[in-house]
């Protein structure tokens, strides 16, 4: 089977490569661009770990093709942090603990920003909307749900 | 042959390939086709991918309301005209699946998924279908949904329905044992206009209560022409079986689905939060 070109943005930087037809995004960010930050949790859309956005939107990398994000701009938990400078919620994340095994962080990091982005006041109420999708087995999700309404806070209070 | 992935314009050629290709189907938004592809259920055939703008049309503002196959539930969130349908729409996986899951695709979703599908045919909905080599054609989403379990359809292009009259016209509830996001044990999709105080053209849909979305035509019949009262409501839980053929899996055994789907109907049928 003849692969195909793709071309998108990752975490603002121009990409091209070839992608099997039926290769998802994840695979393509994790084994093709060497971006590991989004992980391979179940591979049925229920863990929510491979969590990405594309153009903004909160997509699961693992089933997403790679061929339906020619043009698009995808962002991953890599592309938070400025530097050395961490993103308000990475640092908020850090902060209330919101982190055990780690592995479901990059999917709730970027299931947050998605959230932050569009609504930058969220209630607890829709904060536990945006991560319903997301699985954490470590952490009971209380702060995460903290961390991510503190940075919202956190946030707010830059733009004063 | 591993899977191929085709990328058309047109519904028509979509629809000529499916009609001539029986190892390519449609690819929505993936939810359902590429996790098979993951889970190895899928290793050959093709997907296409058809682009047609009019696939997600919305034409939401009238009386009639008019959706294309590729409409997500994102986008039907997002609209304020389609409010009575929020709640069906939220009850599709988290954010990041209903940015991708479509209307279409939730129409060929197994059992226990397809809660959209059981809103829709509360709303009498009608498909737009592109099937072989001919025009469109218009047919009851009841229809295709039989047709669907009997393995031929077509592409479906669009759902059309009426708006339904008033916001307490049109109830949905989705019985699910994790919240906000979890698998149905069912769902429960009821319109209600009503002519003077009494009910005129009931339409109950159930999810997860038979192989496909069903009509519960029965509990139909109880409704139609009375008043929504206590006496009503008790004599439509008592119908509220007939015609059902629940499934045992891994959410719910068919002997909880089919004690639990009339306390839901009841709680539906009065206003109440289940």
């Amino acid at each position: 089977m003849a692969r195909m070109p793709v071309q998108f943005r990752l975490n603002g930087s121009d990409r091209a490569v070839f992608v099997e037809p039926a290769e998802t995004l994840l695979g393509t960010i994790r084994r093709g661009l060497g971006d590991f930050a989004p992980k391979f949790g179940c591979g049925q859309g229920t863990c929510g770990v491979c969590t990405v956005l594309v153009d903004g939107e909160p997509r699961l990398g693992c089933l997403t093709l790679s061929v339906t994000c020619e043009g698009r701009s995808i962002e991953t938990a890599s592309g938070l942090a400025d530097g050395p400078t961490l993103h308000p919620l990475q640092a908020a994340f850090m902060e209330h603990f919101a982190a055990q095994c780690g592995f479901c962080t990059p999917g709730m990091l970027m299931a947050a920003k998605a959230l932050l982005d569009r609504n930058p006041n969220p209630t607890r109420v829709e904060v536990v909307e945006a991560i319903a999708g997301n699985v954490c087995r470590c952490t009971g999700y209380e702060p995460i749900i903290n961390a991510i309404l503190a940075a919202a806070q956190q946030r707010g209070v830059r733009r004063a | 042959m591993p899977v191929n992935v085709r990328i058309v314009q047109g519904l028509q050629e979509a629809a000529s390939i499916l009609a001539s290709d029986r190892g390519a189907q449609l690819l929505g938004g993936g939810t359902l086709l590429v996790r098979d592809i993951n889970e190895g259920v899928m290793t050959e055939g093709t997907l296409l991918r058809a682009v047609d703008p009019a696939l997600l049309a919305m034409n939401t503002g009238g009386a009639r309301v008019e959706l294309g196959a590729g409409v997500t539930m994102a986008m039907v969130l997002a609209n304020r005209d389609l409010s009575y349908l929020h709640a069906a729409a939220r009850g599709i996986g988290g954010p990041a699946v209903r940015t991708t899951a479509t209307i279409g695709g939730n129409l060929f979703a197994a059992t226990p998924y397809g809660d959209f599908t059981t809103a829709l045919l509360a709303l009498d909905a009608v498909v737009t279908l592109h099937a072989g080599f001919g025009g469109a054609r218009v047919m009851p989403l009841e229809e295709m949904l039989a047709n669907r379990a009997r393995g031929g359809v077509g592409l479906v292009a669009s759902v059309g329905f009426s708006r339904p009259a008033g916001a307490d016209a049109f109830r949905f509830v989705k019985v699910a044992r994790v919240r906000p996001k979890g698998v149905s044990v069912l769902s429960i999709a009821a319109h209600l206009p009503q002519n003077g105080g009494r009910i005129s053209g009931a339409r109950i849909a159930y999810g997860a209560m038979g192989p496909t979305p069903l009509r519960a035509k029965a509990v139909e019949r109880v409704l139609e022409g009375r008043s929504l009262d206590a006496a009503t409501i008790a004599a439509a839980k008592t119908a509220a079986l007939e015609g059902t053929q629940p499934a045992t899996d891994a959410i719910a055994s068919e002997w909880y689905r089919r004690e639990v789907l009339p306390v839901h109907l009841g709680r539906l049928l009065a206003g109440e939060t289940s």
